[in-house]
């Protein structure tokens, strides 16, 4: 089965300029806001999980020609369809036609608050300890995943040193699936430049670094 | 794309998936009350407050929280200093992954395909488009945030701030600045 992310941008050519935008209201559209708020209500009711989100919109057929909400409100709706929470029916009519799902939860403005205060912390109490220590050389596992996936294209195959060790946290690869937690160990895992983009003629004295589970290293 | 979401919020509101007035209150909540204003109190923090700067060091998490700003998309956090010959920049070329309770949502920038393609390749272009130009010797990290932690920038201390007080050092932190698209801004600028 081939899964493919459009969402895995880093180091992809691309010569448009970024554009600076002035700070104040995150939002250009009222309708941007109710997406934001739709989408993290919805999260909150337990239907599914971020990492579940996060595959629901990379995997859109569009992702590169829709908006950042846009992005979102495709991927809302996906999930809605996917858990049988709304119709193809209802959506062409705007309107329920279908009698309600019960919900694990369904966030209560009295718990707004709290909730976004609570968040939803990654961090988890595991067994055993790190396979790498920090300074080792390790090697980011060269193939593609058939799933949802944080590991970037740019880095895999690519060796780079283990620089912090942050705990043992949700593993996205698992999770996205529906196949619970299964937290590992996640490092900062920091690549020199000519590693990942080869000698170049202007060097920009730059080293990246991502955030790499376990399961996504080997020795190098 | 208004009647679209408005179709979807009526079908999620009358199926009661979503309570409307929790729907107000997230939006209330990013558009006016949670934003880089808080993120600039942590900067200015940790430029008069050593032993702040140094917990902000050892557990960004624990230091932030102290200050009133955790939760989501902020769970775990993480401030990479800046310093003379040193400068950091975060991206997230996966998606969008932002530390929300420190600095709001993020600008359409920082989700775009142009930032997220060429921040790990290009750094010095991208500054360039903000305007910002490092010494050649300086060395630039990327940090693409991959997981959930989140990164928050703590930039360099303008010169000729010594007599400024925290909440006026404050109105110098600029959200780019805690990106490392920008620098915080020069005292002249504060008033």
């Amino acid at each position: 089965m081939t899964y493919r992310s459009l969402a895995d941008l880093g180091g992809v050519p691309n010569e448009q300029p970024v554009v600076p935008e002035p700070e104040g209201n995150p939002f250009h559209a009222h309708w941007e806001s109710r997406v934001h708020a739709l989408t993290v209500a919805m999260g909150a009711t337990g239907c599914w999980n971020l990492d579940m989100s996060r595959a629901a919109r990379e995997v859109l057929p569009d992702y590169r020609s829709l908006s950042y909400y846009q992005i979102w409100f495709e991927g809302l709706q996906r999930l809605l369809l996917a858990h049988a929470l709304v119709t193809v029916d209802e959506l062409a009519a705007g309107r329920p036609l279908a009698p309600a799902r019960a919900l694990p939860r369904v966030l209560a403005a009295d718990r707004v608050a709290t909730t976004l205060a609570a968040g939803a912390p990654t961090l988890r109490a595991v067994a055993g300890s790190p396979r790498y220590a920090v300074g080792t050389q390790v090697r980011l596992r060269p193939e593609a995943a058939s799933h949802h996936t944080r590991l970037p294209g740019y880095a895999r195959g690519r060796r780079g040193i283990v620089e912090r060790l942050l705990g043992a946290h949700v593993y996205p690869d698992a999770h996205s699936q529906g196949l619970g937690e299964r937290p590992q160990w996640l490092y900062t895992v920091v690549f020199s430049e000519p590693e990942l983009w080869g000698e170049r003629e202007s060097p920009q004295q730059l080293s990246v670094s991502i955030d790499a589970w376990e399961p996504y290293l080997e020795p190098a | 794309m208004d009647l679209r979401v408005r179709s979807l919020e009526t079908i999620l509101t009358q199926k009661g998936y979503v309570d409307p007035a929790a729907l107000d209150l997230l939006i209330d909540t990013y558009q006016t009350r949670v934003g880089p204003r808080n993120g600039a109190r942590v900067v200015a923090r940790a430029w008069v407050d050593p032993p702040f700067a140094e917990w902000l060091r050892a557990d960004g998490t624990a230091a932030i929280a102290a200050m009133g700003y955790q939760g989501r998309q902020g769970e775990h956090l993480v401030a990479v200093e800046n310093s003379p010959g040193r400068h950091n920049l975060v991206v997230c070329t996966l998606c969008s992954c932002y530390p929300w309770p420190v600095l709001g949502l993020p600008p359409v920038w920082y989700k775009s395909a142009p930032y997220r393609a060429r921040a790990v390749r290009d750094p010095r272009g991208v500054l360039a488009d903000f305007g910002v130009q490092l010494p050649p010797t300086t060395e630039i990290r990327v940090w693409d945030s991959t997981a959930e932690v989140r990164y928050l920038v703590i930039p360099e201390r303008p010169a000729g701030t010594d007599h400024f007080d925290e909440a006026d050092l404050a109105k110098l932190v600029t959200r780019d600045s805690m990106i490392g698209t920008g620098l915080a801004r020069p005292p002249a600028s504060a008033a």
